[in-house]
């Protein structure tokens, strides 16, 4: 299931990169594809964590929360580098992220650090060390709306 | 099609200003881990406006979706490398600065 997907992923973007649909051409590209899939049967990447499609309908929700909230920070920040005064109070916290599985951390660890004004430093199992820009981004992932989402689109398995 | 044209002058101009902000921030700012912060804003939002505005211009062609994937992959890369950058700072033994201990720079 996971291998087809792959298999089908990988010749779409052979088909973006290259624009060509020749016959000859297009069997050549599905040759290459049939070789990645080999090394990637052979890696034993193809798993939950190395191709998440058990996630694609979580992200459907996920995403753009996410990117809201990107805008809004981005806002933040602006406000911050273009006041005089260049308000910032640097903290650094460790929060503990509640996602069962290493996938789960990743994601939850990625979107911190995508929201600018919080960079995740360190991940350590559960327990993560965030730098944020201003007391007030620390508190805002203290209360772990961020953590809860992550969590539930982590949770959300189709298969 | 003057719409497009409108529509992806505003996307552009924003990314744009996104794109100076961050580059203003990362001279203001006074460490390397405040500095990234400021970093983040160009990779994020200032990247995504202007690919956005791009595709406008670009129509519904291949470059599109090319446009379209870089930015899903920028979306996958920035934040990995953005974190290798602060941790590699972490334990190269980098200090931040915190609010607690005004002034205690050391690079």
């Amino acid at each position: 299931m996971r291998f087809l997907s792959l298999g089908i992923l990988l010749f779409a973007f052979w088909l973006l990169l290259s624009g060509h649909y020749q016959t000859l051409l297009i069997v050549l590209g599905l040759v290459s594809v049939g070789i990645c899939l080999y090394l990637a049967k052979r890696m034993q990447i193809t798993d939950y964590e190395g191709h998440p499609i058990h996630l694609a309908a979580g992200a459907i929700t996920y995403i753009p929360w996410l990117v809201l909230e990107i805008v809004k920070s981005t806002i933040d920040v602006t406000k911050i580098v273009l006041s005089p005064s260049l308000p910032i109070s640097p903290t650094m916290i460790k929060i503990i992220a509640t996602q069962k599985t290493h996938l789960g951390v990743n994601i939850y660890g990625n979107s911190i650090t995508l929201t600018p004004g919080t960079i995740t430093v360190e991940a350590q199992g559960q327990e993560l060390m965030v730098h944020a820009l201003t007391q007030a981004g620390a508190n805002d992932l203290k209360t772990g709306d961020m953590d809860r989402r992550a969590t539930a689109f982590e949770a959300e398995e189709t298969n | 099609m003057i719409f497009l044209d409108v529509a992806s002058f505003v996307l552009l101009t924003l990314g744009g200003f996104f794109v100076f902000v961050g580059a203003l921030g990362l001279y203001r700012m006074p460490d390397v881990y405040t500095r990234m912060h400021a970093a983040g804003m160009v990779d994020t939002l200032g990247a995504a406006l202007m690919i956005a505005g791009m595709m406008l211009q670009a129509g519904f062609s291949l470059v599109t979706l090319k446009l379209l994937t870089l930015l899903i992959l920028f979306f996958f890369f920035s934040p990995v490398a953005t974190h290798a950058l602060a941790r590699a700072a972490l334990h190269a033994g980098v200090k931040p600065i915190l609010q607690d201990e005004p002034g205690e720079s050391d690079k």
